[in-house]
């Protein structure tokens, strides 16, 4: 039992109690409210709806129920249009990847000391970003165009091969991988840039004094320092190239005779899902890109030790 | 030496120079196509300059599609998703990053691992979700999922976990309560953050494709990706039009940028994100 004691200052009234680790609770249940909700409606049920959903059997009008793995038989012996898909996709990513030397070489130029009109430079290399995937994906179409384009009148006259770039099965998923690297080149840079940033300029001085060449200083010095950002954005880069959609799904229209060989994953995701309406077979398409994302990503974080040097 | 450093930059800027040219060629070609008449953009061999420019292409680009309505939808969906992520991502981050509570762990990771699953895992359910409320074809479908998207909340976490906690307890001595310290100092100091969430959320709404083109398909509740991209099968081939239309639908985005490059850099690097 205590006495209130009217002189006892505020702090020293309960000497003994434990200090509260939790003080926030009220306040956290209060703020959190609005953004949990959220996040339960919004992603962590649909998570546990689409893992359910792989396992039924259903549409829309008549209810699903859940009937084991036939969904995920369906999608992996009935033709190879999944394998083909991943496939697609793993190749995809590959080719985008190496804008990442591209983007290398960009940022080593710009950041040279001295150099004038870097934010110029920057700017246009930066704006296909900001720039919507549909539309640039239409003026990339035009220009792959196999009769009127303008790749293949400049090829013509450099004499090199033409042909009708993303109708031709053989050369659509490349031609899309290539406006892959040059929306994605604006972003690599921004990172390398920002990592070039912390490269200390004095070993960069050392190497000059000691007589290493530009190239040489670039490989010697400047790359194994920035190992850290170019696997940063190794990693952002595949993440991306996994969840292509819109350049193909515009670039190459629902007609075209090379669309059947150059579907991605996320492509076949949303005909399977939104356009055949079978959602538990969209269900299953999405279960596997979180699969093939994780697989690729752990590899990356493995094959890491091999080159990432973290100063 | 000087001389010598003079030339060197003189390859750094032709190098440079003829990327460049390399990476706003397709624009330029856009535009110069816009103004052809169609004729001219389908000649070989090709024709460079139009005879004479034709803008009303530009006005035909608004007879074809209704895009007052899209540019309004997409506008409104952009406006719905920047305000409601700024407030839910702050929030969010404000709790995990500043006060204590039971279950802040587990809580949090729930907030992380939505940022490692690929987007197609949530969008059947979500669409469920958005037509058992009778929303489908609505600015509200549009902007809704983003609102709540964990990414807001993990660069603003990044961001707030960074400030001194002596901000926090200097004003609960003052009697501040949670919700006055997170309105009125810790909000102000994360002005760069949100000015770069801003940015990016802004991007994502602007060009999204997927989840549009799933939620609202009556052509006048659409956005401008989706028209242009209906316009791709129906429409087809009248080039100067459709490069006029591209070209209007990413005027907006590309002056935001010009005006707010800084920003723009910066939400770039600071969230490592591609939009």
């Amino acid at each position: 039992m205590r006495t209130k004691g009217p002189a006892a200052p505020p702090g020293a009234a309960e000497p003994r109690r434990r200090p509260n680790r939790h003080p926030d609770n009220a306040w956290a249940v209060i703020l959190l409210a609005v953004p949990f909700g959220g996040l339960v409606v919004f992603y962590l049920w649909p998570l546990l709806r689409t893992v359910l959903l792989s396992f039924s059997e259903g549409t829309a009008f008549s209810g699903y129920t859940i009937t084991g793995l036939d969904n995920w038989q369906r999608l992996f012996e009935n033709g190879d249009d999944i394998w083909r898909a991943l496939l697609n996709t793993l190749v995809y990513a590959a080719i985008v990847l190496l804008g990442v030397p591209i983007a290398m070489v960009i940022a080593a130029l710009l950041h040279q000391r001295g150099l004038r009109g870097r934010s110029f430079y920057r700017t246009l290399y930066f704006v296909p970003v900001v720039t919507m995937p549909v539309a640039v994906a239409m003026v990339w179409r035009y220009i792959y165009n196999g009769d009127f384009g303008l790749l293949n009148e400049v090829l013509d006259t450099v004499g090199g091969p033409t042909r009708a770039w993303v109708a031709d099965p053989d050369t659509a998923l490349y031609a899309v991988a290539v406006v892959g690297i040059w929306m994605a080149l604006g972003t690599n840079l921004i990172i390398l840039a920002a990592g070039l940033e912390s490269v200390p300029q004095t070993l960069e001085e050392a190497a000059m004094l000691d007589g290493a060449g530009p190239i040489r200083r670039f490989f010697s010095v400047t790359v194994p320092l920035l190992t850290p950002s170019i696997f940063l954005v190794s990693v952002l880069s595949v993440i991306g190239s996994l969840q292509m959609f819109d350049l193909l799904f515009i670039m190459l229209g629902r007609t075209n005779p090379a669309l059947a060989d150059s579907k991605t994953i996320v492509y076949l995701f949303y005909e399977e899902a939104f356009v055949r309406n079978d959602r538990p077979l969209g269900a299953v398409i999405a279960l596997v890109t979180l699969v093939v994302t994780l697989a690729v990503t752990a590899v990356q974080f493995r094959l890491q030790r091999r080159w990432v040097t973290y100063a | 030496m000087r001389e010598r450093l003079r030339s060197r930059h003189l390859v750094t800027h032709v190098v440079l120079m003829a990327g460049a040219l390399l990476m706003v060629s397709p624009f330029l070609w856009q535009f110069l196509t816009s103004l052809k008449t169609l004729g001219e953009s389908t000649r070989i061999p090709l024709t460079v300059l139009p005879a004479s420019p034709r803008w009303e292409n530009y006005s035909a680009f608004f007879d074809i599609v209704p895009v007052g309505s899209m540019a309004v939808n997409s506008f409104l969906a952009l406006v719905l998703r920047v305000a409601g992520q700024l407030l839910v991502a702050s929030l969010a981050a404000y709790v995990f990053a500043r006060l204590r509570f039971r279950f802040r762990g587990p809580l949090l990771a729930g907030f992380l691992v939505v940022l490692m699953v690929p987007p197609q895992l949530f969008v059947i359910p979500q669409y469920e979700v958005i037509r058992t409320m009778g929303w489908l074809n609505s600015v509200q479908a549009l902007a809704l999922p983003g609102m709540f998207s964990a990414f807001g909340v993990f660069v603003l976490y990044q961001f707030m976990r960074t400030l001194p906690t002596e901000l926090d307890e200097a004003a609960r001595m003052d009697g501040a309560n949670p919700l006055q310290i997170y309105l009125r100092i810790i909000l102000p100091l994360c002005r760069p953050a949100l000015a770069a969430l801003t940015i990016l959320t802004s991007l994502f709404s602007w060009n999204d494709l997927l989840w549009p083109l799933i939620v609202n398909t009556v052509p006048d509740r659409m956005t401008l990706p989706v028209g242009l991209a209906t316009l791709q099968g129906a429409q087809g081939t009248d080039y100067p039009v459709l490069m006029a239309g591209s070209l209007l639908t990413i005027l907006p985005m590309v002056l935001v940028f010009v005006l707010l490059q800084k920003q723009f850099i910066r939400g770039i690097a600071m969230s490592g994100i591609k939009a």
